[in-house]
């Protein structure tokens, strides 16, 4: 509620600039909107909702028409989902989170931090390091591993993905862990190959345990554009995303493209990255978001 | 879910248009709406869009377009001449030093490619031009950022200086340039952590670098895949170090990558190589021409133009 308000206030300061909510009003709307990468479909179609329910009950007041907009944006990103915005953690032997995404997002960082979560918890913690491929990708993990004081299965560089998840899964099966952590490498959504790989680490898991793995968490960096919307398309075929990470949103970029997302796969964002050490992981919060996403709107009448 | 590309949206709007022979000033504005769209879609900034649709409507206007036999073709080809142009004319070498050694530093937001493309390039100095590169591991902050660096050093045969991650990175600079001294090395390659550009005390760890390693080309290392904050980006990096290129990554993926127009509109400075895969002879020289129909998906154009 507290965020909530303090986003109507700052929509005031913004009706309080405008005499009337006019053209430019819903111009300036649709900027913002686009310069934060929602995408210009989504841009046009949230405007014109606006527009139309603005006409529709006939609000003149500047007054009013917040409202109505603060309510749009809040149920647009609230609306029933048929997926839980919390973490789902087995009841039952071990969780398996699997990280995918495209190359350089911030997979690997984020496993540090939500594995350090987890381990303060008192869970117990263990990594897969499934990243094979790129030059010091193990050691990258390993040396979150360390810093957060967990467990990790490794093996060489050039290992079969595959099959260091295959261990992994028996290793927390066998040995109890709470949660299992798996570090993908990065790949293109466009690569057959690399998409097809990740489908094999899936049925490794699936085999392994079969509710399992609990979550797919497909990592998205925040100054992604339109690209992401096939990202999360193709990754979602291969794997079942059950949610996204937005990473690196303590930079300029606003992530808009989760709403056009959210939109059009319903693909829910459970946490957001805001910048590279254990601390910087918080739940994804809609108000909070939205929020944001307007700033500049604000910032610049 | 695929982009539609321009020429399959102009053909929609010129649909009605054909064997008309002349074009109203509305069929035009309806023209410049899809040119539009297809850049926003295509993650060209927005600011960049208007005015890049503004000048292509005067020269359109200029061109006498609304009297002319065939306005389609014109309409297109005005577009796709104005947007290579705007992309820059032909490929830009990097400067060489004329004592040893050339140094070149790699700037650019977290995760965009940065110690790949360093080594990429430093495998493609070698090939080309016989060099004797030296990298510096200047990231001391991301986790195996060193021991990626090495690695990739491996591969291309090329060595790496490194001082741990306890020296400040403006002092392993300067010690890796004594290094490269003692070893007559001919090219320098400064790999740098990854930072945001609105980060005052890095930016300025940045600055320093630059003073002490006086580099010939400083290069963005910048994501094809991103979006409307490509320009703060740019112009942020290009402010505090005015660089001198540009290397756009990870084109290999299936991104329009509209922040090329984006970054060459606000800052001036050319794209001079493209990232196109995670293999580190996956380096290629820029090509405007065929960027340009990539952001306007007009890989078809020629075809186009004889259909309309
Ligand atoms: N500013 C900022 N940087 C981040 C954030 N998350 C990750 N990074 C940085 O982004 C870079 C890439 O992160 P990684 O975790 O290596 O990304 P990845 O997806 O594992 O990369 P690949 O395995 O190469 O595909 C690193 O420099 C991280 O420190 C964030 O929320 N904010
Ligand atoms: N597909 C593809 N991947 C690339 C390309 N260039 C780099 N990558 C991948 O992108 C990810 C990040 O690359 P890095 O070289 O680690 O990026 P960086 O800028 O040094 O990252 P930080 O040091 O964390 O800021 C890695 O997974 C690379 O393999 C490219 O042109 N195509
Ligand atoms: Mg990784
Ligand atoms: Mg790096």
């Amino acid at each position: 509620a507290k965020s909530r308000s303090s986003f109507g206030q700052k929509l005031n300061a913004l009706f309080a600039n405008f005499r009337s909510v006019d053209d430019n009003f819903f111009d300036d709307l649709e900027d913002t909107l686009v310069e934060s990468d929602v995408g210009f479909e989504t841009a046009i179609q949230l405007t014109d909702e606006l527009k139309e329910e603005v006409k529709l009950k006939n609000a003149k007041k500047p007054k009013d028409v917040q409202n109505l907009i603060v309510q749009k944006m809040i149920d647009l990103y609230d609306a029933p989902s048929d997926k839980d915005n919390a973490i789902q953690l087995s009841k039952d032997g071990p969780t398996v989170i699997l990280f995918v995404g495209v190359n350089g997002v911030g997979k690997t960082t984020t496993i540090g931090k939500m594995a350090n979560n987890y381990k303060q918890q008192g869970k117990k913690v263990l990594m897969a390091a499934a990243d094979t491929f790129r030059a010091g990708a193990i050691e990258q993990l390993d040396e979150w591993a360390k810093r957060d004081g967990v467990d990790i299965v490794k093996k060489e560089a050039g290992s079969d993905p595959a099959s260091v998840v295959f261990e992994a899964v028996d290793k927390a099966k066998k040995e109890n862990y709470d949660v299992l952590f798996v570090d993908t490498a990065g790949r293109l959504q466009n690569k057959v190959n690399l998409m097809n790989e990740l489908a094999k680490i899936n049925k490794v898991i699936k085999r392994e345990i079969p509710a399992a793995p609990q979550e797919v968490l497909l990592v998205i960096d925040a100054t992604t554009g339109q690209n992401a919307l096939n990202q999360a398309k193709m990754f979602n075929e291969i794997t079942d995303i059950t949610g996204i990470v937005l990473t690196k949103l303590d930079g300029t970029a606003k992530g808009g493209i989760v709403i056009a997302i959210k939109n059009k796969l319903n693909i829910p964002v459970k946490f957001v990255g805001l910048g590279e050490t254990v601390n910087d992981l918080r739940p994804f919060d809609s108000k909070n978001f939205i929020d944001g996403l307007f700033k500049g709107l604000i910032q610049n009448n | 879910m695929a982009f539609e590309g321009l020429t399959d949206r102009l053909q929609k709007a010129f649909k009605n248009l054909r064997g008309k022979g002349k074009i109203s000033e509305s069929d035009l504005r309806e023209t410049m709406r899809e040119i539009r769209l297809a850049l926003l879609e295509a993650d060209v900034n927005f600011k960049v869009v208007r005015q890049f649709v503004k000048t292509v409507q005067e020269k359109a206007k200029g061109a006498d377009v609304l009297e002319g036999l065939n306005p389609a073709q014109q309409i297109v080809k005005i577009v796709n001449d104005e947007l290579t142009n705007m992309m820059g004319e032909s490929a830009t070498p990097l400067v060489k030093s004329d004592k040893i050694p050339t140094v070149i530093m790699m700037v650019g937001l977290q995760g965009a490619g940065k110690t790949t493309s360093a080594g990429k390039l430093a495998k493609k100095l070698k090939t080309d031009d016989h060099a004797r590169p030296l990298m510096i591991a200047a990231d001391v902050y991301r986790p195996a950022a060193i021991e990626q660096l090495e690695k990739v050093g491996e591969q291309v045969g090329v060595p790496v200086f490194q001082e741990g991650t306890d020296v400040d990175p403006v002092q392993i600079v300067q010690d890796g340039l004594k290094e490269a001294d003692k070893n007559n090395n001919d090219y320098v390659l400064i790999d740098t952590a990854g930072r945001l550009q609105i980060d005052e005390n890095l930016m300025d760890e940045l600055k320093n670098i630059k003073k002490v390693a006086n580099p010939n080309d400083i290069l963005l290392v910048v994501d094809a895949m991103t979006g409307q904050s490509a320009v703060d980006t740019a112009v942020g990096f290009n402010d505090a170090l005015d660089i001198t290129g540009v290397i756009l990554t990870k084109l290999d993926g299936d991104t329009r990558g509209g922040a090329a127009l984006s970054i060459r509109a606000v800052t001036d400075k050319p794209i001079m190589f493209v990232g196109q895969g995670e293999k580190l002879d996956d380096l290629d020289v820029f090509h405007p021409d065929r960027m340009a129909s990539r952001i306007l998906g007009m890989g078809d154009m020629l075809s186009f133009i004889e259909k309309t």
